[in-house]
């Protein structure tokens, strides 16, 4: 593959989980635990429905011909979706939501300072209004887990389960394949395998003061990045691109 | 309400203020009618926002772009921080928002009856836009001017930041008119569903209207529901003639002598019909409310017991 | 439920160089989720360059009953006003 191929499958992906993430957050608007909640829920939905867009943008012109931010959202089969898995997994309660959050924007912190340095200009400023954005993100969500896992029995409870569903999905963020490497190598991605120390030294001590115990996970899942999916994202795909599906090539 | 009573000295100088276009701030002496009235007019104005969500939030997950998913967030979402400001702007009178919640669950609180209407296709995002919001605004506008400070401030601020619901909406079925036959026919079937209810949301004639001349007098209102509908209908249907799309009523025409266009008669017994309950969607609604209200119970609990365990140890300290 | 969350009054500075001004209230856990919530709430058009959020409760509010002990003192004061002052003509800039 040419470098222009690798980069646009990389901005592929980080379009995918950008929007596969977005899709389910946007799933709670209307639906918040309150009316404040519900805005600030919606403002971080915004936020990577807005991230997705800039990658498959860039996606697009690296690909050329007449592709779009759309044509990948909107015409790809489940098969063809590269977003990681943790992205993908159904909304589930407000305390799937939030810890989901925290652990995919603990990593996207480091993830995205580091690809602030790369050496494809545009994918360095993608990373930097990103990184602004995680910033805000990842203050909110260490937030949530100290309220709600230091909160009541119950929210504890709810935590706490949540956390041990998703602990086995947090160990493909640190995977590296062969499109990674070959752009790792020329410095246009980082290395995600190298985030891993920083990332579980942080959460784990967010976990810890939130009164919740780190989980002791002996099994991991993965294949998102292969298109090896969970039963659900054949759903969330169904639907957002049911108009699309059913009166394709128009403009709307 | 008891308007006929013998008026006090301290209602004499409320009125006189009214009167004097002065704005009745949150400290200020008012009759209990004035404040009970107004907490119900305002009540069911955030309820309104916040209900109004739904139909709207029902196409977010299947926005047919990005673009359009990005836009349609932003709005309703801006519902939502409508709501926020009028729930706001009430508690100011002393209501608290949980009352107020509590008063939608138990039906003793209205919101728009439009809300009860489905969105089935996404041309209904382009009708609710153009049509609910315009119409929305048509009434918000002459709010601005309302007697009461918070609520006419909240107003004022959301007339600004809707200014672009109404864009996008017409925007989508510009779009769709400019497209296939399908998408033209579904913007036709969507204004055919939506221009009644739309025209219904002005409320009953004014000779009908049970709150609305007291609420004159004391500036809660500022202008007649046939007027603010007038108004609408002038300007919806030359917006709906310049895409192409027909306005559903056989009656109307352009009357030379009064400037206005004449309609024909509105469905009341529909009308009484969905605001007392029996509309298309007024069960789901609601459900949906009370559900998020329910589902999100455990987190508010939460949030307080946290606090209270960090303000022990603080004091503990 | 919610009324257990502090309602707090938020005030924007929406330009550096002006006053902070009040723009609305909000319910919140403490100042701190009441700041973010401010800034999801109130600044979603960029309207604001700093937020100001004071719990309702610790606010000292005058009634309308102090009215005249304290406002109307001052109305007859016209001397603290420029406009008391005719200028001959011709003389400009005071």
């Amino acid at each position: 593959m040419t470098d222009s191929a690798l980069i646009a499958k990389f901005a592929v992906r980080q379009g995918d989980d950008a929007l596969v993430l977005g899709h389910r957050l946007s799933e709670w608007t209307s639906r918040s635990p309150f009316l404040e909640e519900d805005l600030a829920l919606t403002n971080v939905a915004l936020d990577f429905v807005g991230r997705a867009r800039m990658f498959y943008q860039y996606a697009a012109t690296l690909t050329g011909g007449d592709a779009n931010e759309d044509t990948f959202a909107y015409t790809r089969d489940a098969r063809e979706f590269s977003n990681l898995l943790i992205c993908e997994l159904p909304r589930g309660d407000f305390a799937f939501t939030i810890c989901r959050q925290y652990l995919y924007d603990a990593f996207a912190l480091p993830f995205m300072q580091a690809l602030m340095k790369s050496s494809d200009q545009q994918l360095a400023a993608i990373a930097a209004k990103a990184e602004k954005e995680t910033k805000y993100h990842v203050r909110r969500d260490t937030d949530w887990m100290l309220r709600l896992g230091d909160g009541t029995e119950e929210s504890q409870g709810r935590m706490q389960k949540a956390l041990d569903d998703l602990w086995g999905y947090t160990g493909e963020l640190f995977d590296v394949d062969d499109v990674d490497r070959a752009l790792i190598a020329e410095g246009i991605v980082p290395d995600v395998s190298l985030l891993r120390d920083q990332w579980l030294e942080t959460v784990s001590d967010t976990i810890a003061r939130a009164n919740l115990e780190l989980p002791q996970a002996d099994w991991k899942a993965a294949g998102g990045r292969d298109g090896i999916h969970t039963e659900s994202l054949g759903f969330l795909l169904a639907e957002l691109q049911s108009v699309q599906r059913a009166y394709p090539g128009l403009k709307w | 309400m008891n308007d006929n009573v013998v008026a006090l000295p301290d209602e004499h100088k409320f009125q006189a203020r009214i009167d004097a276009e002065e704005k009745i701030e949150p400290k200020d002496w008012m009759p209990e009618g004035y404040r009970k009235n107004l907490i119900r007019q305002m009540s069911q104005h955030a309820h309104s926002e916040v209900v109004g969500e739904q139909p709207e939030g029902n196409w977010i997950t299947r926005a047919p772009s990005l673009e359009r998913k990005a836009i349609l967030l932003a709005k309703v979402q801006d519902e939502a921080g409508h709501g926020l400001y009028l729930y706001s702007a009430a508690e100011t009178l002393g209501a608290t928002r949980d009352e107020m919640i509590e008063a939608l669950h138990e039906g003793k609180a209205k919101y728009a009856s439009i809300f009860n209407y489905p969105s089935l296709t996404w041309a209904d995002i382009g009708a609710i836009g153009w049509l609910v919001d315009s119409a929305a605004i048509v009434n918000q506008v002459s709010l601005q001017n309302t007697s009461y400070g918070p609520y006419a401030r909240a107003m004022i601020r959301i007339c600004k930041e809707e200014s672009f619901h109404q864009r996008q909406g017409y925007h989508i079925m510009m779009t769709l008119m400019d497209g296939s036959d399908e998408q033209k026919a579904m913007a036709q079937d969507a204004i055919n569903r939506w221009w009644w209810p739309a025209m219904m949301m002005f409320g009953p004639h004014d000779g009908e209207s049970a709150h609305s001349a007291q609420s004159m007098k004391w500036k809660i209102k500022r202008r007649s529901n046939d007027d603010l509908r007038q108004q609408w209908v002038d300007q919806a249907v030359q917006q709906a003639h310049a895409i192409g799309l027909e306005v559903p009523d056989d009656d109307l025409t352009w009357n030379e002598e009064r400037g206005h266009y004449d309609f024909g008669p509105i469905d009341w017994d529909e009308f009484n019909r969905v605001i007392a309950g029996d509309g298309p969607c007024n069960r789901q609604r609601l459900a949906h409310h009370k559900k998020a209200h329910d589902d999100g119970a455990w987190v508010r609990e939460a949030m307080s017991a946290y606090d209270a365990k960090r303000r022990a140890k603080s004091s503990a300290a | 439920m919610t009324d257990e969350l502090q309602l707090y009054e938020v005030f924007i500075r929406s330009r550096r160089g002006l006053d902070h001004k009040h723009v609305g209230s909000l319910h919140a856990d403490d100042p701190q989720q009441a700041l973010e919530y401010a800034r999801d709430v109130y600044t979603r058009r960029s309207e604001g360059v700093s937020i100001w959020v004071v719990a309702s409760r610790d606010i000292t509010a005058s009634q309308e009953s102090d009215c005249e002990s304290f406002y109307d003192p001052l109305d007859d004061k016209p001397y603290r006003h420029a406009s008391m002052y005719q200028m001959p003509e011709g003389v400009d800039s005071l």
